[in-house]
């Protein structure tokens, strides 16, 4: 308690210098947070549209699947069983079939993948009902795919592919649509095709490379196919979004660093300035370690009244932001991310920004009074050490 | 006769450079209950030397220093701390008062270590700023005193825990006349009101005046021991 009371006491004695001091680790402070809390809040929002959009609750691979290599599509289809069979009708799976295929947009060509899918399916926030009750063969683009290839809603696009004998087969595509996503994955390079159509122009019949689950399904393997978990189909985005946080906080713990390099300096100016102080302290009976504990106090402080400060300016302004989110205008970075990101401020975080600080705080106010420690209080007393 | 303080063939070394310097050569004093004593000599002498040993802020190179029943050499630094709270107040020559504690606080610090309650400590520190005329100035900080004034606080400090012995390192050095006169009667008063003992480290004749028992020192060396009464 003493060490407390003398910590304020002196901090506020020493006015200015503690001013500047709680005001560039307040920044740090809730830079820090504010950071941490945008990372988590693309993460979150990022995590939320690759489930509404293509992961489902869920998904059920064709064990000869692998996203990583387009190859192994040819072979990673296979008829639905009896009880995949019902367990779509009951609306718990939706079958998704995947065949490689190259697209001639205004006479060039790119490698694209056609996707079947149940325009009556509700699992997927996938607009596929826009692909409902149309005559003749229909597909679906994501907007970033209609900007690649320079196509709007009504148009053609010529599609080549191989069916499952092998065979090349051709045929124009009408664009019934084009939908705004945050995520690529199911943009980039694809056009959705109802299943069926699909199926028929592949010689696929009554097959899927996948299925997108349900809340209603309760998981694990369905005879072949393989259960796929949200942590499996969601490992790619945390960690992009965990390797981007990770670069992020170079920078913030370059901040920090020179914040406390402040604390350090301003710990050992106040050591040497205060020397007949701690002598004095010794003289009434502290012990030295009780008085390097003072010391320790007073620096760690900075971090407490730091806390207080960015609570004060940094609340308002994280409040404001978490209700207006940050516009970056872009949402074609490769990975799921919204134009208009929301931070996302945890308790975790909060506590744990909180706890570094402090405890960051307290060892580089303790480093230099250490040397406390070893002072003769007789020339602690006259001022005289270096 | 009470002896708190016995020192015996005391030598004190400082290193300097590869040598060593001597500033008390085979040192033999015993001081008794309520003396009101100083050691005095020019600069350099072993005055401050000697008082910082009894104050067991210092230890002796050879010989011992025993004040309260414990020989400073063989405590260890809780021990030492532990003594100089319970036992042993100090008044300094630049007085040393906290700059950022009022002069009540200044006073109630040196109890803030022994486990007393609140009220207990405002009643003892209420009592010690009686003894030094300054209840007006509780409120005040060390900046807004003078230099009597602020020897008075550090006076008030160093007697607010009621200790055995009192030791002053040249109190009257930054003090005019009038104000060494005034604080050396308060520690008179002191002295035989609540029996403490004072050790005095000055080569201020007003000091000396007052002291009823004048320990010389020259070179490290006891060259007299007087009482003057």
């Amino acid at each position: 308690m003493i060490a407390f009371k003398l910590a304020y006491r002196n901090l506020m004695g020493a006015g200015l210098r503690t001013f500047l001091n709680v005001s560039v680790l307040s920044f740090a402070f809730v830079l820090i947070i504010f950071f941490n809390g945008m990372m988590d809040g693309w993460h979150r929002e990022s995590r939320i549209d690759t489930i509404a959009w293509e992961a489902g609750q869920g998904q059920l691979w064709h064990p000869a699947l692998d996203m990583y290599d387009p190859l192994t599509l040819q072979d990673a289809h296979a008829p639905l069983n009896t009880k995949a069979l019902a367990l779509v009708k009951a609306g718990q799976l939706t079958p998704i079939l995947i065949v490689t295929a190259t697209a001639y947009p205004q006479g060039r060509m790119e490698g694209i993948l056609l996707k079947g899918i149940d325009p009556a399916q509700n699992i997927l926030d996938l607009p596929s009902a826009t692909l409902q009750g149309k005559n003749g063969c229909y597909g679906l683009i994501g907007n970033r795919t209609a900007k690649n290839m320079k196509l709007k809603t009504g148009d053609q696009l010529l599609v080549r592919w191989r069916d499952v004998h092998g065979t090349f087969d051709a045929k124009e595509i009408t664009i019934a649509g084009v939908f705004a996503c945050n995520v690529p994955t199911v943009d980039n390079g694809q056009v959705w095709l109802p299943i069926d159509t699909l199926r028929e122009m592949t010689s696929m019949q009554g097959q899927a490379t996948l299925f997108v689950a349900s809340k209603t399904y309760a998981g694990g393997d369905l005879g072949q196919w393989k259960w796929k978990d949200l942590k499996f189909l969601l490992l790619d985005l945390d960690n992009i979004v965990k390797a981007k946080k990770s670069g992020g906080t170079i920078l913030q713990m370059l901040l920090l660093f020179i914040a406390l390099l402040a604390i350090f300096d301003t710990q050992v100016l106040s050591i040497f300035r205060r020397q007949r102080e701690i002598g004095t302290y010794i003289a009434l009976g502290m012990t030295r370690w009780q008085v390097v504990g003072i010391f320790t106090v007073e620096g760690a402080a900075h971090s407490v009244l730091a806390a207080l400060l960015g609570a004060l300016w940094g609340i308002p302004l994280m409040l404001f932001i978490g209700h207006t989110g940050i516009n970056f205008g872009i949402n074609d970075i490769g990975i799921s991310m919204r134009s208009v990101i929301y931070p996302y401020y945890s308790i975790g975080l909060i506590v744990s920004t909180t706890v570094i600080v402090i405890l960051a705080a307290t060892i580089v106010s303790y480093i230099p009074a250490r040397r406390i420690a070893k002072m003769k209080p007789t020339d602690a007393l006259k001022g005289k050490l270096q | 006769m009470n002896e708190i303080i016995q020192i015996k063939n005391l030598v004190k070394r400082f290193p300097v450079g590869k040598d060593f310097f001597t500033a008390l050569h085979d040192i033999n004093l015993n001081f008794t209950q309520g003396e009101f004593a100083g050691f005095t000599g020019p600069s350099g002498s072993g005055k401050t030397t000697l008082l910082n040993i009894i104050g067991s802020l210092d230890s002796p190179s050879e010989g011992s220093a025993t004040v309260m029943g414990q020989d400073v050499a063989l405590l260890s630094n809780r021990e030492a701390a532990l003594l100089r709270n319970q036992h042993i107040g100090f008044i300094f020559q630049t007085y040393n008062l906290l700059p950022v504690y009022t002069v009540f606080e200044n006073v109630e610090f040196a109890l803030l270590l022994q486990k007393m309650t609140t009220s207990e400590r405002r009643k003892a520190v209420m009592e010690a700023l009686e003894w030094v005329g300054l209840t007006d100035k509780m409120k005040s900080r060390p900046n807004m005193l003078s230099g009597g004034e602020s020897q008075r606080v550090a006076i008030a400090r160093s007697m607010v825990k009621k200790p055995e012995i009192v030791l002053a390192d040249e109190p009257t050095a930054n003090l005019d006349s009038k104000n060494s006169h005034h604080i050396l009667q308060t520690m008179k008063k002191l002295n035989e009101e609540l029996n403490v003992t004072f050790l005095f480290a000055t080569h201020d004749e007003k000091v000396m005046k007052y002291l009823r028992r004048i320990v010389s020192l020259e070179d490290g060396r006891v060259v007299s021991d007087r009482l003057t009464e």
